[in-house]
């Protein structure tokens, strides 16, 4: 009987192993990756020529730092639409208000800073959790409209809140990282990297390390992956979708409200109720990029955001950093024209 | 007692009933089968079993009503179901597919299971890296089986297992359904279409037609009755 599965299998794949690697590549987008990296280079090769190799080494390592954060603001985005299918819209906004949370209890408090964070992300988490219980799990969860609504509810109710109890002037945050005057910052080949760019990196790539771990080598992280994967079945083999889609919203709060503070931590950003606005929309394309159902692609898309975005906003002076936003989402509709599902994303093929 | 016991089961999608009234029942240990031909309303019976449709009438499994629970909450009673079109979790690998079927289990290392189901299915140890979106239909088949009985359930749910497959892929896993009865003890409700293959591990069967069971009994009996040779035998 195997062999006649064998003769079967060979019907199937008729072209052997090279075709077998190729279509692997395929899945995961390599042309994509391909073509990008090769128009990242010849672009790079491009800047250097103009100003040199120094400013564009310190322009890059400048790039990565807000890359970093729209990665990690995409990663909370993805999260949410890989498992539910919806994008939700009050992503930044919780961020923001758990943001505000961690300033009160550090400002006002007196907490020392990363306990302040920490216990922001555990109360963001708390709040996603009684959201999703109450205003998401009553909805069909294959009815993405009224959940993208519901989503779009709660942004204007949190921005509402925030700007009713904290008004709207600017307050500043204080940095979870050292920052001495003049000496607060490591050279590293001629570029200066401040602590607080170099916290982020830092904290960003543990924070998905982390992330990576509690998905692949924890059972509500399977569960959450099998969810992600296939609804129907997920309740076929007894797992509670409503209580893993909860932890998915609380993970992803907590994510958020990390990605809050961390864009506080550069000392030029202030904190006021429409701070994230921006790293909002930029992690949006940075999801998209990435293709909205890949966590890979989400830490992928930011950091090339963050570069599009300081590359374009200083070497293309024309555009300069006023128009910055308006070209990178043009760059993210033609990357989209030619490649739908984005450059980790999956292109759904389903087998009868 | 019977294991599972459906009594004046009605279901309906929206304002169209689909089922009228069907009494069954499956025995512990027995493989039964519901015949029937396109639109009768098998899978809906069987989906009626996991609550997955809005159903009156009553269901009960191990002397429990099944209505107005989860789907989730009776696959951890112990039924498990493999569905129509197999229902792979496709970004899973084919391990991870198995690991997701225990996942009302307590125990937290199952390498002894995955051995176990790898020497049922070779084909499936071959691939247990891979991704199962990217295995065949056939082997899609054998996993979603695999990763049911996983589960170690009581009774065990399969709909229209042959669906979409070639005829020797079938007959292999047909094959393969009698070993696992055998040897596993599971007690099984199947749905199908292919009669012939049905009758060959069945100790009972219903013929569905229109929503109402037809006939009823022994499959040696159905096996004999003219009406059924006629409509789903073919001779």
């Amino acid at each position: 009987m195997t062999t006649a599965l064998d003769a079967t299998s060979v019907s199937i794949e008729p072209f052997g192993i090279g075709r077998k690697i190729r279509r692997r590549l395929e899945e995961i987008g390599i042309r994509g990756v391909a073509v990008t990296a090769g128009v990242f280079v010849v672009l790079s090769l491009t800047f250097v020529a103009m100003d040199g190799l120094k400013l564009y080494w310190q322009r890059f390592l400048d790039g990565l730092a807000n890359g970093f954060i729209y990665a990690a603001v995409a990663l909370a985005l993805v999260l949410i639409y890989k498992a539910t299918g919806i994008i939700n819209f009050a992503q930044g906004s919780m961020a923001m208000f758990f943001t505000f949370i961690a300033w009160v209890l550090s400002r006002q408090q007196s907490w020392p800073v990363w306990l302040a964070i920490l216990t922001a992300m555990l109360l963001s988490s708390v709040f996603a959790s009684g959201f999703e219980r109450v205003f998401i799990r009553p909805f069909d969860p294959a009815n993405h409209l009224p959940i993208t609504i519901v989503t779009i509810a709660l942004l204007s109710l949190i921005d509402g809140t925030a700007i009713y109890v904290w008004f709207a002037d600017p307050k500043a945050f204080p940095s979870p990282f050292p920052s001495k005057p003049r000496q607060d910052y490591v050279d590293i080949f001629g570029a200066r990297v401040f602590y607080a760019t170099l916290g982020i990196w830092i904290t960003v790539i543990l924070m998905t390390i982390g992330v990576t771990l509690l998905l692949n080598r924890t059972k509500i992280g399977l569960a959450f992956r099998a969810v992600s994967s296939n609804l129907e079945s997920s309740r076929l083999v007894g797992v509670n979708v409503g209580r893993t889609l909860q932890f998915g919203w609380a993970l992803a709060a907590a994510i958020g409200t990390l990605a809050g503070c961390l864009v506080l931590s550069d000392s030029r950003t202030y904190l006021e109720p429409s701070f994230m606005a921006k790293s909002l929309v930029f992690a949006f394309a940075a999801a998209t990029i990435g293709g909205l159902d890949s966590l890979v692609g989400a830490v992928v898309g930011g950091l090339l955001v963050g570069q599009m975005q300081t590359m374009i906003g200083g070497y293309v002076h024309f555009i300069g950093s006023d128009l910055v936003l308006a070209t990178t989402l043009a760059i993210i509709i033609i990357v989209l024209l030619v490649r739908p599902s984005g450059l980790f994303g999956k292109v759904r093929v389903e087998r009868v | 007692m019977s294991l599972l016991e459906i009594g004046g089961l009605t279901a309906s999608y929206g304002p169209v009933q689909v089922l009228h009234g069907i009494d069954l029942h499956v025995e512990e240990g027995e493989v039964a089968v519901v015949l029937g031909a396109n639109g009768a309303g098998k899978t809906t019976t069987i989906r009626s079993i996991c609550q997955m449709v809005s159903t009156k009438g009553s269901i009960t499994f191990q002397g429990q009503s099944l209505t107005g629970k989860s789907t989730s909450e009776i696959a951890r009673m112990g039924v498990a179901h493999v569905p129509q079109g197999r229902g792979t979790f496709a970004d899973l690998t084919v391990v991870e597919n198995l690991e997701v079927g225990a996942f009302r289990r307590k125990e937290k290392n199952f390498s002894s299971d995955y051995d176990f189901w790898f020497g049922i299915f070779p084909r499936l140890a071959e691939r247990r890296a891979q991704l199962a979106g990217s295995l065949s239909g056939g082997e899609q088949q054998m996993l979603a089986v695999a990763r049911a009985m996983m589960s170690k359930p009581t009774l065990l749910l399969l709909d229209e297992p042959s669906l979409g497959l070639a005829p020797i892929i079938v007959q292999d896993l047909f094959q393969r359904l009698r070993t696992i009865k055998d040897e596993q003890g599971v007690t099984m409700l199947v749905v199908e279409q292919n009669a012939s293959l049905a009758f060959s591990i069945a100790n009972r069967a219903y013929v569905l037609e229109a929503g109402a069971i037809a006939l009823s009994g022994s499959a040696d009996e159905l096996k004999n009755d003219d009406a059924v040779r006629k409509a789903y035998l073919g001779y």
